[in-house]
C-alpha cells in the first residue's frame, strides 16, 4: 500500500537576506565614531600608546566597507552581516564608552582600570605568552576534563543501571559530590606528585559529579517501554544499556557535560591561580602581583574568547548527537 | 505485495495461569489479576481478547511475552515453556514506542542488531519497509510520522524477526477511526501473508469480529475468561452484514449481562 498520510518536513526558517543601508553602515560610522573620539580623549597622551587602538579601527572601517561592497555576490554573507551587523555595533559603542570612562573622565581609579587603548597594548605586547599560557591552559582543561568526563559516564551508568551499585554508590555520591572541587585543593597538593596532576584530578572531580548526577538519572529514567520492545525484540543487555538506556539518557547526558563544562572553568582557573605556575589563571594572578592592570584585563578577553569557543564547540557536538529531537531531517 | 516466505508459525498454550499484584491502596494484601486463566491458539489463529479496560489483558500479554512471571499455571509456545522474553514472540504495543533516536530504517532492523544477524538479513530490511510501505521514509525520525505510519513502522519491527506468536495489545488503539480501519486490513494483509499466530487484545468489539477466527471475553475482579465465541464468518468480512451485526449485538448483550452480575 503506498503511504497516505502527509509528512510535514520542518524547514528551519532562515532569517531575510535583507540587509538595510543604515545597518550596514552602523559599523563603519561608529568606528570612525570611536576613533574620532579617542583622538579627542588621548589628546595628551603619548601617540605611541594607542597606536594598535587606532589601527584597529582603521581595520575595522576598511573591512566593513570591503564587506558592503562584497555584499551583492553572496546572500549568506548578507545574512550574516543583518544579522551580527547590530552586535558589533553595539561592541564598539561599549568600547567607547570605556574609553570615556576611563581615560575620557578618569571615573575609575588607575592603576585597576585602563582604557581600551592600553589593554589592547598589553595583548599585543604580551601576546606570545598569552598564547603560551592558553595553550597550557587548554592541555589542562582537556586533560581533566575529558578525565572527567569517561569517569563520570561509566560511574552514572552504573549507578543507573544496577540497584545494587545504586544503593551503595548513591549516598556517597550525595555527600562527596556537592563539595566544591576547590576545596579539595589542599588535599590534592599534599596527595598528588605534581601540581599540573594535582590540578587535572580536581578538574576531572569537578566534572565527574553533575556528569555522574545526570547520567544516572538519565539512564535509570528511561521508558520501561522501551526496553520492553527491546527484550521482545531479542535484546541481551549490551544492547539495552548501550542501544537503549544510553541514548534515551543523552540529552540529560549532555545537561550534565554543559554542568561540568562550567565547573571545569572555574575549577582550572582557582587551581592555575594557587598551584600551577603556567596557564590563564597564572597568568592573571601574575599580571595582578606586578600591578600591570592591562595583561589583566587582556587575560580576561582571551579567557572569554577560549571558554566561549569550548562552549560553542559542546553546543555543536549536541545538535549533531541529539539531531533526532530536534525537527531536523537528514534525507 | 512483497512475497516473504511464510514462518513456521507455532501454538500457543496458557493453562490455569495465576498472576496477582499488591493492592495500591493495601501493600499488605494482593489484589489477584488473573484467576486461573487457560486457552489455546493452534498455529496460525487469529485471536482477539476483549474485555472492560483493568480486567487483566495487558497482564496475560505480558506474561506470554516473558515480561512478567505467572504465580502459578504453565505458558508454552508449542512445547517450549515460556521463561523470559524471546524473539520468537513479538509485541506490538499500543503506543509504536519506536526508539526517537534511530531512523525508520534502523528502528526496523532494531531486532537483527539486537540479535547479531544485521550482516545475513539485510535484504530483509528494505522487504519488511515495502511489506508495510514506509519504503520512502526510511531515513525519517520517528516524530515524523503520523501515528498510523509509526504503528506500521512497529510492526515491521517486530515482524522482522519472524516471530512464530504476535501479541498486539491494541496496537491500533489510539488511531482515529478511518485509520484504524485501513490499518485492521493492513495486519490481515500481513497475517494473510505470512500466518503468524496472533494474540490480539483489543476492546473494540467491531475490531474482534472484523479480524478473528476467535473471540475470548474476559472479565475483572479476578480476570479470567468468561467466554469463546467462534466467529465463524467467511473473509474477506463485511463490517456491515448481517451476520456481523448479529455477533455485535450478541457480544454487547453479554458484556452488558455480564456486569450486571
Amino acid at each position: 500500500m503506498e503511504a497516505q498520510e502527509e509528512l510535514v518536513p520542518v524547514t528551519p526558517v532562515e532569517p531575510p537576506s535583507v540587509l538595510r543601508w543604515r545597518t550596514m553602515l552602523a559599523v563603519p560610522v561608529a568606528a570612525a565614531f570611536a576613533f574620532a573620539l579617542h583622538l579627542f580623549i588621548a589628546k595628551n597622551e603619548p601617540p605611541l600608546e594607542a597606536h594598535s587602538y587606532k589601527l584597529l579601527y582603521v581595520e575595522v572601517i576598511g573591512v566593513s566597507i570591503l564587506l558592503a561592497l562584497g555584499r551583492r555576490f553572496s546572500p549568506g554573507l548578507r545574512r550574516w552581516m543583518a544579522n551580527m551587523w547590530p552586535v558589533f555595533t553595539a561592541a564598539i559603542v561599549f568600547i567607547c564608552i570605556w574609553d570615556v570612562i576611563t581615560l575620557g573622565l578618569r571615573i575609575l581609579p588607575l592603576p585597576y582600570f585602563p582604557g581600551p587603548a592600553a589593554v589592547l597594548r598589553s595583548l599585543i605586547n604580551d601576546r606570545f605568552l598569552l598564547l603560551d599560557s592558553t595553550w597550557h591552559s587548554l592541555a589542562l582543561l582537556l586533560g581533566g576534563y575529558s578525565l572527567g568526563v569517561i569517569a563520570g559516564l561509566i560511574s552514572g551508568v552504573c549507578i543507573g543501571w544496577s540497584a545494587p551499585v545504586r544503593y551503595w554508590g548513591m549516598p556517597l555520591l550525595k555527600v562527596v559530590g556537592p563539595i566544591p572541587a576547590t576545596a579539595w585543593i589542599p588535599l590534592a597538593m599534599v596527595l598528588a606528585p605534581s601540581a599540573i596532576v594535582s590540578s587535572a584530578a580536581l578538574i576531572a572531580l569537578a566534572v565527574w559529579f553533575p556528569v555522574t548526577m545526570l547520567t544516572a538519572s538519565g539512564i535509570s529514567n528511561t521508558r520501561a517501554s522501551y526496553l520492553d520492545v527491546a527484550r521482545t525484540l531479542g535484546a541481551g543487555p549490551g544492547y539495552l544499556i548501550f542501544r537503549v538506556a544510553i541514548p534515551a539518557a543523552l540529552p540529560n547526558i549532555f545537561i550534565g557535560l554543559f554542568m561540568g563544562l562550567g565547573a571545569s572553568f572555574l575549577t582550572l582557573v582557582v587551581a592555575e591561580s594557587v598551584g600551577v605556575k603556567s596557564g590563564l589563571g597564572w597568568y592573571v594572578s601574575w599580571a595582578q602581583g606586578w600591578a600591570e592592570y592591562g595583561k589583566v584585563f587582556a587575560a580576561l578577553i582571551i579567557m572569554a574568547a577560549f571558554f566561549s569557543t569550548i562552549m560553542t564547540l559542546l553546543f555543536k557536538l549536541r545538535d549533531r548527537v541529539l539531531v533526532w529531537q530536534k525537527g531536523v531531517i537528514k534525507w | 505485495m512483497v512475497a516473504i516466505a511464510q514462518v513456521d508459525a507455532a501454538s500457543l498454550v496458557v493453562r490455569d495461569v495465576k498472576k496477582s499484584f499488591p493492592a495500591p491502596d493495601n501493600p499488605l494484601s494482593r489484589r489477584q489479576a488473573l484467576d486461573g486463566v487457560s486457552f489455546s491458539l493452534a498455529a496460525g489463529e487469529l485471536v482477539s481478547l476483549v474485555g472492560p479496560s483493568g480486567c487483566g489483558k495487558s497482564t496475560l500479554l505480558r506474561l506470554v511475552a516473558g515480561l512478567d512471571f505467572a504465580d502459578a499455571g504453565d505458558l508454552l509456545v508449542g512445547s517450549e515453556p515460556i521463561t523470559q522474553p524471546n524473539a520468537e514472540r513479538g509485541l506490538v504495543f499500543q503506543d509504536p514506542n519506536l526508539f526517537p533516536w534511530l531512523t525508520v530504517r534502523r528502528n526496523i532492523q532494531a531486532g537483527l542488531v539486537a540479535r547479531g544477524v544485521l550482516q545475513e538479513k539485510k535484504n530483509e530490511v528494505d522487504q519488511f519497509m515495502r511489506l508495510v510501505g514506509l519504503e520512502s521514509f526510511a531515513n525519517v525520525y520517528p516524530h515524523h510520522l503520523s501515528g498510523g505510519m509509526a504503528q506500521r513502522a512497529a510492526l515491521a519491527r517486530a515482524l522482522i524477526n519472524h516471530p512464530k506468536v504476535l501479541l498486539l495489545d491494541e496496537p491500533l488503539g489510539a488511531l482515529d477511526a478511518f485509520t484504524r480501519m485501513r490499518m485492521q486490513d493492513e495486519v490481515l494483509r500481513i497475517w494473510e501473508a505470512r500466518r503468524t499466530t496472533m494474540l490480539l487484545v483489543t476492546h473494540d468489539i467491531d475490531e474482534a469480529i472484523y479480524m478473528s477466527d476467535r473471540i475470548m471475553i474476559m472479565t475483572p475482579r479476578p480476570g479470567r475468561i468468561e467466554r469463546t465465541i467462534e466467529v465463524g464468518l467467511g473473509r474477506p468480512r463485511q463490517r456491515d452484514s448481517t451476520d456481523f451485526l448479529r455477533l455485535r449485538s450478541d457480544i454487547l448483550n453479554y458484556l452488558h449481562f455480564a456486569g450486571q452480575k
